[in-house]
């Protein structure tokens, strides 16, 4: 590492981490999610980034250094992801060239993937309801392994082993190992560009702002297994079921983020939050449902000595009372459209704030309104350091006018 | 009406609220007063809603009690039973963008609150907007878009109208994810809401018909 780009990145790592810490850093960190917004900025389409890891790479780089953000994201786990998708059949997902335009946003289709007459399977062993029963509805090339038997009865010689491995022999369940034989070979080629990338990325002075991803054990739940819809239902139906498979993911949840952190190196865990607002749920439905397991995994995780980092989508004001509850200077709270000045006063001696210029903004406004937004989130959220520059939620579509100025006038004004 | 399935339905009792509905059944009330006690506990649930009482897990479980309820109710009824509608809408979201799931609560609270609804669904090419808005005539349109990148999508959806001579007709409302007034401003509607009693007030506002 050259010896600038060495001392860039340990000013930047400090500056991000004293934020974190609730201290007063040199200046305000500024850093965004580029999400997909590297294809618009180097004209290329999302299609072409889903399926070419160069072109990834590339792209990311061009607007990594043109805007200099204090920590980058790396792009791979999110975003080349079209090849491994196609060799599983992945259908809860539409992307450019599959279901969607060249140049939109790859989208997910929610859907009701775990069944009620299946949470007793899931709670009694999920692992092997998501290999039988998940995968082969999530995943149209491992639809041989619904011929699976319980793998959990494999247990010795006479006790499963003689007769228990029959279904293997079959061609559907053949088929189902080849194509995971294929996955495994394209998730090996992801992590390699993805490794290659942070390496990189710090040799030029750049840190990453994640080391992992975790989410909500609730928001697992309702994302991926039960459905929107099913999960609200859930809530009046058998509410007891819903907190007890939310207590059955935690312990994965935040196993998780713990790999992720220590193969990375980087304590920073990435938590989107997707059904946390105000107007999802109640607020007792929120400190019944969503909270508690939540809770649970961030302090878990600050006692592993890592930095949760849940960006809390929509409006969550009515919440900032109840999330307040965990140890102090360890996370960081982005927020959406949460009212950032009331955070600031209920939140400011707990965690670090980060966010939230709109994505309308960004996305229709000028560079005025960029820079009047930010000079309010500056001179009021910014005081006495525990705050973080961010738009609101990942920069899809951006006009690169307007990103400059967000992190110059940034880097100019936000200087404690 | 019955005094008492409105206050178990409002209260989102699910399966008192059945038992209530085949007591009434039974006893021969008229569909068309079940139906109308049936929407005056929804009345109650939009006004909940609006006071932070409920949540969209409730407006949700109030749907399927009002689904269950029209299950049993509606084989008594005959055609035209119902009675006039308050006003056509029109609803879709935006070519490009496939989210549903607060569309869908719109068009379920206009559809209860008695609007005829046409909901063209997701991803909506908008030469189709522009064909079922000129065939069905609607008096309010109302366009969701979750994404940034369908901002312009939605944009030209109301450009495509308003080029097809269409645009004087209807108001025009627009909801969604990051949807604000920057985003109302820039593609040029006439209002927009967070949430699907919001959609309600406009149309009672913009149609009439309000309770």
């Amino acid at each position: 590492m050259k010896e600038d780009a060495a001392e860039l990145y340990q000013q930047r790592e400090k500056r991000v981490q004293d934020a974190i810490a609730l201290r007063v850093p040199d200046r305000v960190p500024v850093l965004v999610l580029f999400a997909f917004f590297p294809a618009r900025y180097c004209g290329m389409t999302i299609q072409e980034l889903m399926y070419d890891p160069e072109k990834l790479f590339q792209t990311q780089w061009k607007t990594m250094v043109d805007f200099e953000p204090d920590m980058d994201n790396n792009p791979f786990g999110l975003r080349y992801l079209g090849p491994i998708l196609e060799t599983l059949d992945f259908k809860p997902l539409k992307w450019p060239g599959h279901g969607l335009a060249s140049d939109h946003t790859y989208q997910y289709v929610e859907g009701e993937y775990m069944k009620v007459e299946e949470y007793d399977h899931f709670l009694l062993d999920p692992t092997d309801f998501m290999i039988r029963r998940f995968w082969p509805r999530i995943m149209g090339g491992l639809s041989g392994f619904q011929l699976l038997p319980p793998l959990h009865n494999i247990i010795s010689y006479y006790l499963g082993i003689s007769m228990g491995f029959r279904a293997f022999a079959q061609p559907e369940v053949k088929a189902a190992l080849e194509t995971l034989v294929k996955a495994g070979e394209k998730s090996l080629e992801i992590a390699t560009y993805s490794s290659r990338f942070t390496q990189q990325a710090r040799e030029a002075g750049f840190p990453m702002q994640y080391g992992a991803v975790t989410q909500a054990p609730f928001d697992t739940l309702s994302d991926f297994f039960r459905g929107m819809k099913g999960t609200m239902l859930d809530l009046y139906r058998r509410p007891q079921k819903v907190i007890q498979a939310c207590e059955k993911l935690l312990p994965f949840m935040l196993e998780m983020a713990v790999n992720g952190t220590r193969a990375s190196g980087n304590p920073r865990v990435f938590i989107p939050i997707h059904w946390g607002l105000d107007s999802f749920m109640s607020p007792e439905q929120f400190k019944k449902f969503f909270w508690p397991t939540l809770r649970e995994l961030m302090v878990a995780l600050i006692h592993e000595g890592l930095n949760p980092c849940p960006l809390w989508e929509g409006n969550c004001t009515a919440r900032l009372e109840i999330i307040k509850d965990i140890p102090a200077g360890k996370a960081c709270y982005a927020f959406e459209a949460t009212d950032m000045v009331k955070a600031k006063e209920i939140l400011g001696g707990t965690v670090c704030i980060r966010g939230n210029v709109p994505l309308s903004i960004m996305a229709t406004g000028t560079p005025d309104k960029v820079r009047a937004y930010c000079k309010t989130l500056i001179d009021t959220v910014a005081k006495g350091g525990g705050y973080i520059m961010d738009t609101s939620t990942g920069l899809d579509d951006a006009k690169p006018e307007n990103v400059k100025a967000l992190f110059d006038f940034t880097r100019e004004y936000g200087v404690y | 009406m019955d005094q008492k399935l409105i206050e178990l339905m409002a209260d989102l009792k699910e399966e008192e609220t059945s038992a209530r509905v085949r007591e009434l059944v039974e006893a021969k009330t008229d569909p068309l007063e079940i139906l109308a006690a049936a929407r005056a506990a929804m009345e109650i649930v939009g006004k909940r809603f609006e006071t932070f009482e409920y949540f969209i897990p409730d407006l949700v479980m109030a749907g399927e009690i009002l689904t269950a309820i029209s299950g049993i109710v509606k084989p008594l009824m005959t055609k035209g039973m119902e009675g006039p509608k308050k006003g056509r809408v029109l609803i879709a979201t935006v070519a490009g963008d496939i989210h549903d799931i607060g569309k869908d609560i719109v068009t379920f609270m206009l559809e209860v609150s008695g609007y005829e609804v046409l909901d063209l669904g997701i991803d909506v090419p908008i030469q189709t907007v522009v064909e079922k808005t000129r065939e069905f005539q609607p008096q309010v349109v109302g366009l969701s878009a979750f994404l940034t990148l369908a901002f312009d999508s939605m944009k030209q959806t109301i450009e495509a109208l308003e080029a097809a001579g269409l645009r004087k007709n209807f108001k025009i409302m627009i909801g969604g994810g990051q949807v604000d007034e920057e985003i109302r401003q820039y593609v040029k509607a006439d209002g927009y809401g967070r949430d699907a009693i919001a959609a309600v007030n406009f149309c009672k506002e913009w149609i009439g018909g309000g309770s």
